[in-house]
C-alpha cells in the first residue's frame, strides 16, 4: 500500500514536471514574440509598413527606413544560398553515395565541424584574411570578366563588401545543407541516421534561417553604409547587423523601437521559413512513407 | 537473318560513353566540393592557430587585460566569465530540455506533441540576436546588464538542441526494456527514471556537450546582455555583466588596433580549441554509445 502511494506521487510529480518543461518551451516562444512586437510597437505606430520601403536611416532626426537593410539581408542570404545549395548538395551526395566508408567517417565529421566554428571567429577571419584577399584578387577579376552585369560593378578600394559577407555566410550554410541532403539521400537505415541527425540539429530550414539572422559575422565584415547599391562589391548592412551595431549606442526610445521593428521583421521571416520548410518536410515524409 | 551479337549491349556506344564522362565529371565535382569544405575548415583553423599562437602564453590565460589597452596582459576574466555564463545556461537548459524530451516521448498525445515540437523547431530557427533582444526586454531594459541575462539567452539557444538530441536518444531506447519493466510490475515513473533515462544518458550528455560548444561561441545576444564589463575576474553572475570571450573578440575586431588584433587572435584560438575538442569528445561519446545500443 505504502509503495503504491509513493508510486502515485512519483507518477504525478514526473508527469507534472515534464508538462511544466513543455509549457515553459511554448511560453518562451510566445514571450519572445510578445517582447519583440511590444518593443517594436512605438516604431510601428509611427511609421507603419512605410518603414519597410523608406531608405533613410537618421537616428538623430527620428527618420527610420529599413529598405537598404532588407536589401542587404536579401542579397547576402540569396548569394549564400545560391552558392551553398549546389555545393552543399554535392557534398551530401559525395558523403552518402560516393565516398568509401573510411573516407566518409573522416570527411563527414570534418564538414560538420565547419558549422561549429563560431561566427565571431569566422567574421574576424573574414575581415583580416578573406576580405583583403577578395578585395585584391577576386573582385577585380570578376569585375574585369563579368563587369557588364551591374552586380559586378566597380569594386571599392577599402572596407569589406556585401560580397565578402555573402562568402562568409556561404561557409556557414554549406555544412548545414550538406548534412541535411546527406540525410535525405540515405533515408534507408532510419534509426542509424536519427542519432547523427539529432546531433547537429541539422534541419535544412536552418540554412536559410542562419543566413537571414546571422548578425555577428555580417556586422564584422560589412562596413556600415546605408544606401541601396546595385553592386555586390559596395558596403552594405543587414537587418541583423544593424541591430548588433546600433543597439548599444541607441540615441532614443524611437531608435530602440526601430531596431526592435527590425528584429520583428527577422522573427516573422524566420517563423515563416520554418513553417514553410516543415510543410515541405511533411510532404516529403509522407511521400517516403507511401513509397515504403 | 544476321546472327545476334551478344556482345553488342556491352560495347560502349557514343551515348554510353557520354553518360560515363558526365558521371565521372559529376563525381569529380562532388568530391571536389567535399574537399573544398574540408580545405576551408583547414584554412580557417590553421589561420587562427598560426596567428593566435603568437599571443598565447601562460600569462595570456591567467592574467587580466592591460588597463589602458596596448600589448601584454591576458584574457583570464573573459575565460572565467564565459565558463560561468555557459555553466549557468547549461544548468537551466539541460534539465528543462530533458523534461521536454521525456514529455514528448513518454506522455504527450499527438496534438500536444506536435505543438511542443513546433515550439522547439521555431526556437531552434530563431536568429540568436532576436533571442538577445527578447532577454533584453525581459531582464535588462530598465535594469542593468548581468551575466545571468546572457545565461538565459544561451539557455534558450541550447534548449531545443538538447531536447532534440535527448528525444532522438529516448526513441532509440528499445521498447522491450519498457515492456520488461512493465511485466515486472514496475511503475511507469520508475521505469522512466530508473531504466529509460539511464539507457539514453550518454546521448543526452552528447547533445549537451554539443550545445555547450555552440553556446560558448554565441556572440550576438551577449552584446546587449553582458558587454559592459570591467577587466578583472568576477564571479558575480547575478549582479553584473561578466567579461566573456566572444564579446572580447567582437569588440577587438571592430577596432583597428594591431595589439588588439593580436589579443583577438589569441582569444579566438582559446575558444576554437575548446569548441573543437568538445565536438570531438561528443562524437567519440556518441559512437561508443551507439555501438553499445546496437550490441
Amino acid at each position: 500500500m505504502h509503495l503504491r502511494r509513493i508510486d502515485g506521487i512519483g507518477e504525478t510529480l514526473l508527469r507534472a514536471l515534464c508538462l511544466l518543461g513543455a509549457a515553459v518551451s511554448i511560453l518562451a516562444i510566445v514571450d519572445i514574440a510578445y517582447q519583440v512586437f511590444h518593443g517594436a510597437q512605438p516604431a510601428f505606430a509611427r511609421y507603419g509598413f512605410q518603414f519597410l520601403r523608406d531608405s533613410a536611416w537618421k537616428p538623430n532626426f527620428n527618420v527610420f527606413g529599413a529598405a537598404p537593410l532588407l536589401y542587404g539581408t536579401a542579397v547576402t542570404s540569396l548569394m549564400a544560398l545560391a552558392l551553398a545549395t549546389p555545393v552543399g548538395i554535392a557534398i551530401g551526395l559525395y558523403l552518402s553515395l560516393l565516398a568509401p566508408r573510411g573516407v566518409r567517417a573522416v570527411v563527414g565529421p570534418l564538414v560538420e565541424m565547419l558549422a561549429a566554428i563560431p561566427s565571431v571567429i569566422l567574421g574576424f577571419w573574414g575581415i583580416l584574411v578573406l576580405g583583403p584577399f577578395v578585395r585584391a584578387r577576386v573582385e577585380p577579376w570578376l569585375h574585369d570578366h563579368l563587369g557588364m552585369l551591374p552586380i559586378f560593378g566597380a569594386p571599392q578600394t577599402s572596407g569589406s563588401s556585401i560580397f565578402t559577407a555573402g562568402l562568409i555566410l556561404t561557409i556557414m550554410v554549406v555544412p548545414i545543407i550538406a548534412s541535411v541532403s546527406r540525410d535525405l539521400f540515405q533515408t534507408v537505415p532510419r534509426e542509424l541516421t536519427d542519432g547523427a541527425e539529432a546531433l547537429g540539429a541539422t534541419r535544412w530550414e536552418l540554412g536559410l534561417g542562419r543566413a537571414l539572422g546571422e548578425a555577428i559575422a555580417v556586422t564584422q565584415v560589412i562596413g556600415a553604409g546605408s544606401l541601396v547599391h546595385a553592386s555586390l562589391f559596395q558596403t552594405g548592412d543587414t537587418l541583423a547587423s544593424r541591430i548588433a551595431n546600433q543597439f548599444q549606442g541607441a540615441v532614443g526610445k524611437l531608435h530602440i523601437s526601430a531596431l526592435f521593428y527590425l528584429a520583428a521583421v527577422l522573427l516573422v521571416f524566420g517563423i515563416a521559413t520554418n513553417l514553410f520548410a516543415q510543410w515541405i518536410g511533411h510532404r516529403f515524409d509522407r511521400q517516403v512513407a507511401v513509397a515504403r | 537473318v544476321t546472327a545476334v551479337d551478344f556482345a553488342a549491349p556491352l560495347r560502349a556506344s557514343g551515348n554510353l560513353r557520354r553518360r560515363r564522362v558526365v558521371n565521372r565529371m559529376a563525381e569529380g565535382v562532388a568530391t571536389l566540393c567535399a574537399l573544398a569544405a574540408v580545405a576551408v575548415l583547414g584554412i580557417v583553423v590553421a589561420g587562427v592557430f598560426a596567428r593566435g599562437a603568437d599571443a598565447l602564453s601562460l600569462d595570456f590565460i591567467t592574467k587580466d587585460p592591460p588597463l589602458f589597452g596596448g600589448p601584454g596582459g591576458g584574457i583570464a576574466p573573459a575565460i572565467v566569465g564565459t565558463a560561468l555564463i555557459v555553466a549557468v545556461a547549461t544548468a537551466i537548459a539541460m534539465p528543462t530540455a530533458v523534461l521536454v524530451a521525456v514529455y514528448l516521448t513518454e506522455f504527450a498525445g499527438p496534438r500536444a506533441g506536435r505543438l511542443v515540437r513546433l515550439a522547439l523547431d521555431v526556437m531552434n530557427g530563431l536568429p540568436s540576436i532576436v533571442i538577445g533582444l527578447f532577454v533584453f526586454g525581459l531582464l535588462v531594459a530598465g535594469h542593468k546588464q548581468t551575466g545571468f541575462a546572457g545565461s538565459l539567452a544561451l539557455a534558450v539557444i541550447m534548449l531545443p538542441l538538447i531536447a532534440r538530441a535527448s528525444q532522438e536518444m529516448l526513441l532509440l531506447v528499445p521498447d522491450h526494456l519498457r515492456e520488461a519493466a512493465d511485466a515486472l510490475g514496475v511503475s511507469r515513473w520508475r521505469t522512466i527514471v530508473g531504466i529509460v533515462l539511464p539507457a539514453a544518458l550518454s546521448g543526452i550528455v552528447t547533445g549537451t556537450v554539443l550545445a555547450v560548444a555552440r553556446a560558448a561561441g554565441e556572440t550576438a545576444p551577449l552584446i546587449f546582455l553582458s558587454s559592459i564589463f570591467g577587466n578583472q575576474v568576477t564571479l558575480n553572475v547575478f549582479g553584473q555583466a561578466l567579461p566573456n570571450i566572444p564579446v572580447t573578440i567582437f569588440v577587438l575586431s571592430e577596432q583597428a588596433d594591431p595589439a588588439g588584433y593580436a589579443r583577438a587572435w589569441g582569444a579566438a584560438l582559446v575558444l576554437l580549441t575548446f569548441i573543437l575538442l568538445a565536438n570531438i569528445a561528443a562524437r567519440a561519446l556518441l559512437a561508443r554509445s551507439r555501438r553499445r545500443m546496437q550490441g
